[in-house]
């Protein structure tokens, strides 16, 4: 049976694809794998940012609860996404939710280990904002589009 | 031959709801001929009597011409009376008119279909095309994106389509209440998760203008050119010959020369507001 290791599936992730094997080794350091089941919440809008997470597979719903309407879906994430970015910036805490809708893998950076690898080594500081900087583009781009209603 | 301005008789033998403000209707010839032969992408112009003509895009199965269905979405005082209609109700149909979507020059390749709102009903005769000719292409996928659970068309052939081993079928919202379990956010975010070669792939897109625009930069993004990549265009459509001018996008008559467009011929132009 092949085993996957954690160095692995790390290099394999569209977040790190290309990126240096040192930066792998660096990242790898602060990753653990982490499970969820279905309807579990991954983290509360409020909480502290304390990881983020690089899905490998299942599906994440980042939603808002709203009195009277309840959990309004915002986005779904699956296999290949990045889950969370509220801990690159003070005050480090979750501004939605997000539950698994599905089983769901990932692998989960400690936020703390990894910040303080970034201020001590800012060429990888600079790498790993750049590529949540795409991320941020992406999902700014697709919350433009949305808020348009072209379908209305 | 019936001139092409003349519309000719059918009657309406089938409605059925499919969201809050669209439904099908299934026609058939008052005359008794039983075959409507058309190209996937055609249009027709529906007449009634009294109100108007409007262009819609003919959404049955081309292999299957013994009857005519059109999807209709419920937006204007003609198409709000359509809504009315009932089995038995006559309509006036002239057609079909324009150029179709690219299902052969897709052969041996990758098809991608991608699909917003409404705009899912343009593209599915040539979903039921590809499907009936499985073996001819590679592989298939389908990205349908819609406004909100409510307002997907078609969900139980979407159910079916999904269900097939040979096809790769998604379909996200862009809003979404509790208890909706599946994908929420816009149809370009599906592209980086469908599995196709770039540069083997024929895309054909539908919806709104600024939802192909996204997509067709998505697209290009994952390494589509342009050329092989195919829009859907829509215009007041009066005379649908290229006659009365109402269509005119640039130096082309969307009725005439489309609706179905390749993305490369468009994309200069679908940057400028004037045109």
């Amino acid at each position: 049976m092949e085993t996957e290791t954690l160095e692995g599936i790390l290099a394999e992730h569209p977040f790190a694809k290309g990126l240096k094997d040192d930066y792998v080794q660096l990242m790898m350091g602060c990753a653990s794998n982490v499970r969820f089941e279905a309807g579990q919440f991954i983290f509360h809008g409020g909480e502290d940012a304390n990881q983020f997470y690089l899905i490998r597979d299942g599906k994440v719903s980042l939603e808002v609860f709203a009195a009277q309407r309840g959990p309004l879906t915002i986005l779904t994430l699956e296999g290949g996404d990045v889950l969370g970015w509220s801990w690159l910036f003070p005050p480090y805490r979750w501004k939605f939710d997000a539950r698994a809708l599905e089983r769901t893998r990932a692998l989960g950076l400690d936020a703390t280990c990894l910040r303080t690898k970034c201020e001590a080594d800012h060429d990888l500081g600079y790498e790993l904002l750049k590529r949540f900087v795409l991320v941020v583009e992406q999902r700014l781009q697709a919350a433009r589009f949305q808020l348009l209603n072209v379908y209305s | 031959m019936t001139h092409p301005m003349v519309p000719r008789l059918w009657w309406i033998t089938r409605r059925r709801r499919e969201t809050h403000d669209t439904f099908t209707v299934e026609l058939k010839p008052s005359n008794g001929s039983s075959e409507f032969r058309f190209a996937p992408g055609q249009f027709n112009m529906l007449y009634i009597w009294g109100a108007g003509e409007v262009a819609i895009s003919i959404s049955g199965d081309p292999n299957a011409p013994g009857s005519l269905i059109h999807t209709i979405r419920s937006v204007g005082a003609v198409t709000r009376l359509m809504q009315k209609l009932k089995s038995g109700d006559e309509v006036g149909v002239r057609g079909p008119f324009g150029s179709c979507w690219p299902i052969e020059q897709a052969v041996s390749g990758d098809v991608i279909f991608v699909a917003g709102g409404v705009g899912l009903a343009p593209l599915r005769p040539a979903i039921y095309h590809v499907l009936a000719q499985r073996k001819r292409y590679q592989r298939v996928v389908l990205l349908y994106g819609t406004r909100a659970p409510a307002d997907i068309l078609y969900a139980r052939e979407l159910e079916r389509w999904r269900a097939r081993f040979d096809a790769q079928v998604r379909v996200t919202v862009d809003h979404a209440a509790g208890g909706w379990m599946g994908s929420v956010g816009v149809v370009t975010h599906l592209i980086a998760r469908a599995r196709f070669d770039p540069a083997r792939t024929t895309a054909m897109i539908c919806g709104p203008e600024v939802m192909m625009r996204f997509t067709a930069m998505e697209l290009e993004k994952r390494g589509v050119p342009a050329k092989n990549m195919h829009i859907s265009m829509e215009r007041n459509m009066k005379c649908a010959l290229g006659l009365c001018g109402h269509c005119q996008y640039g130096p082309s008559f969307i009725c005439k020369d489309g609706p179905v467009f390749s993305y490369e011929r468009l994309k200069p132009l679908l940057a400028i507001r004037e045109v």
